[in-house]
């Protein structure tokens, strides 16, 4: 009986399974958006402002975890070895920034928006400008990413054309987004974290307990080999790469200065996140908002400490299978990812094997990042009806993110643009219409950059986090923790931080400004570590400029005396 | 809720946001990044310690601070009695 039911969940196949689960979670998604539709502005930016800190921690780490973690982190780490610490400390140190350093002020200040808060703080519609701005720039870096992942999981496992895949996605996100607002993605995006950390565990669960006989994968990567008893998993790994001619795995091969300075943007980039930061606005106290940083992180961890494992997992198993293999015998997975052009062989040597090894003139394999998250499942022969769920974890993440940041930029717009600059008389029912009418605008731009990729896509969306820690992040902390902070000083360190950071990037990464290689770099920084240097020039240029024009307003100062105490927050109001 | 109340209120709170951001910054950028090659000198179980750090150790260190934090704080809150 066992037999026959597990032949019959073999029969169904990995397409039947992926239209089945995905089917499933997407009619949720779809079901909680009908409940939880939002009525007022208040809904729409900020669901209510009466969100459980538990609720407030699960949506926020769905929010979080986009494509990039979900598909993308993981073959990362898999592929630079002990250098992808860098996004494992960098996404969740910030965290801790945004714990103790800005999240409960910022929700005793209370206002729906981040440029809402700069606004207010620096007494000038110049910096709600400007932050419009940062906020519109990180965002739509961040999203274009985001609708990118949802086509890629759709080509590869519905075996449609990825840019139908696009639009399934936009119109899923539209639907919910436009309709709930805040509130809706609130609590879709609590679905979303549930579906997306049981596909992510799931598989790397079994995958650990085949491997090393741990089903605790956090401690299966440091455990022994089941095959090789008395070997353990990461020595072996340390072998088979430097047998092959690459680093070894636990070393790396960045500078020191590098990784930290990476660490470091990507880190203060997380605290300064619009779509992140807003999260703290809905919940109904300060303490809550505390509180809810904590379970988000803790809830983050789950995933960000598996990550890694996985990570070992799936480059250990990769090696095994494709290393001097003959290419007539490769498994069907192979073929699959082959087709959609994320694995490449070229037989250079004509011996009808594969060589994968780390010198460029004789590798004759080459394997997106991306895939290894999506296809480890399938290298370690696991059942279909995994491969599926992972499916529908990778388009849980990139949905929620999409949806978070599109609230982002849809609020940006109606409410910090339109209310509050253009025309501040529009009514209740007007801005309400004017915000999901820019989340529709927003959701097409989304999805024509997710159709037709600019080639600096993937390359901006780590920069994104450079852009947010040199603009926002100097600004809220001054804001916070320096009274005499004043609007002369923080409009010019936050134009300079982002000038100075887009230069950098576009220098470096599209070769303007007479471009540059490697050895260009100043102090051997990255640009994906830059953002660190333009926020410490923020930081600089703001308090220079600030000794030098007059103080703020008393009534100012008197506001951010009152944020500092975490009673009578009331709710978020205009 | 007196002026001088909320001052050592503020007081307190910056003096445990600086011990925390202390190990913050000790068990990432310093056992993660800074004292990794002579951590990895040392191993539990397969792990390098350096390496440990760096992808597991430094990640539960902060879920820890932030919840220490919490606790913290509403404590605070309470002694000051700022805790509506």
């Amino acid at each position: 009986m066992v037999m026959m039911y597990s032949l019959f969940l073999e029969g169904i196949g990995i397409q039947n399974w992926t239209y089945i689960l995905v089917g499933i979670t997407f009619s949720i998604y779809i079901g909680i958006a009908i409940w939880s539709r939002a009525s007022s502005t208040k809904e729409f930016y900020v669901a209510g402002g009466g969100v459980s800190p538990l609720a407030n921690g699960m949506a926020t780490a769905a929010d979080w975890m986009s494509a990039a973690s979900f598909i993308s982190m993981a073959g990362i780490i898999s592929f630079a070895g002990y250098d992808g610490a860098v996004y494992l400390m960098g996404w969740t140190g910030g965290y801790v920034l945004l714990a103790l350093l800005l999240a409960p002020y910022l929700r005793k200040f209370g206002k729906f928006t981040v440029p809402d808060f700069i606004g207010d703080r620096y007494y000038s519609n110049t910096a709600r400008f400007v932050a419009v701005f940062c906020a519109l720039l990180v965002s739509f870096t961040y999203v274009a990413g985001q609708m990118r992942g949802v086509g890629l999981v759709f080509s590869r496992f519905l075996e449609v054309d990825i840019n139908t895949g696009v639009i399934i996605g936009m119109i899923i996100v539209l639907f919910y987004a436009v309709l709930g607002g805040m509130k809706g993605i609130t609590y879709t995006q609590v679905a979303q974290y549930c579906v997306l950390i049981f596909a992510f565990m799931v598989p790397a669960i079994f995958i650990s307990i085949q491997m090393t006989g741990n089903p605790i994968p956090q401690l299966g990567f440091g455990g022994e080999l089941v095959d090789e008893p008395g070997i353990y998993l990461l020595d072996k790994l340390d072998g088979l790469s430097t047998d092959l001619g690459f680093a070894e795995y636990t070393e790396g091969s960045k500078s020191l200065i590098d990784v930290f300075a990476i660490t470091l943007a990507l880190m203060v980039g997380t605290a300064g996140l619009p779509h992140v930061i807003v999260r703290f606005f809905t919940v109904k106290r300060v303490k809550d908002a505390r509180k809810s940083a904590g379970i988000a992180l803790l809830l983050i961890a789950v995933l960000y400490t598996t990550a890694p494992a996985v990570a070992v997992f799936a480059r250990t198993n990769m090696i095994e299978t494709v290393s001097n293999q003959p290419y007539n015998s490769v498994p069907d997975w192979f073929k699959k990812w082959e087709a959609t052009g994320l694995i490449e062989y070229f037989d250079k040597n004509n011996d009808g094997l594969i060589q994968y090894v780390a010198d460029e003139k004789n590798n004759e394999l080459i394997v997106d990042n991306d895939i290894m998250v999506l296809a480890n499942p399938e290298i370690a022969k696991l059942p279909n009806w995994i491969i599926a769920l992972v499916a529908a974890g990778a388009l849980a993440a990139a949905l929620s993110t999409a949806a978070g940041l599109l609230l982002v930029i849809s609020s940006s717009v109606s409410h910090d643009l339109i209310k509050k600059m253009i025309n501040p008389n529009i009514t209740e029912t007007g801005e309400l219409l004017a915000a999901r009418l820019s989340a529709v605008v927003a959701v097409c731009v989304a999805g024509y950059f997710g159709i037709n990729p600019p080639g600096f896509v993937a390359a901006t969306v780590a920069l994104a986090f450079g852009l947010a820690a040199a603009s926002f992040f100097p600004a809220i902390i001054l804001g916070i923790f320096y009274k005499k902070m004043n609007k002369e000083g923080a409009v010019t360190g936050m134009i300079i931080g982002v000038l100075l950071m887009l230069f950098y990037m576009t220098k470096f990464k599209f070769g303007w400004f007479g471009g540059g290689t490697k050895d260009d770099w100043w102090l051997g920084i990255s640009p994906e570590g830059f953002g660190s240097v333009a926020m410490i020039l923020n930081f600089i240029v703001s308090l220079t400029i600030m000794k030098l024009t007059k103080e703020p307003p008393k009534s100012v100062q008197e506001i951010v005396e009152n944020i500092r105490i975490p009673i009578d927050a009331g709710k978020a109001t205009h | 809720m007196t002026k001088s109340n909320a001052k050592s209120y503020w007081k307190e709170n910056i003096r445990y946001v600086l011990i925390l951001m202390f190990f913050w910054f000790l068990v990432s950028f310093g056992a993660g990044i800074l004292f990794k090659d002579f951590l990895n000198e040392f191993k539990i179980g397969g792990f390098k310690l350096g390496f440990w750090f760096a992808q597991q150790g430094s990640i539960y260190v902060f879920v820890i601070l932030i919840f220490i934090y919490v606790h913290l704080m509403n404590k605070l809150d309470k002694k000051y009695g700022y805790d509506v």
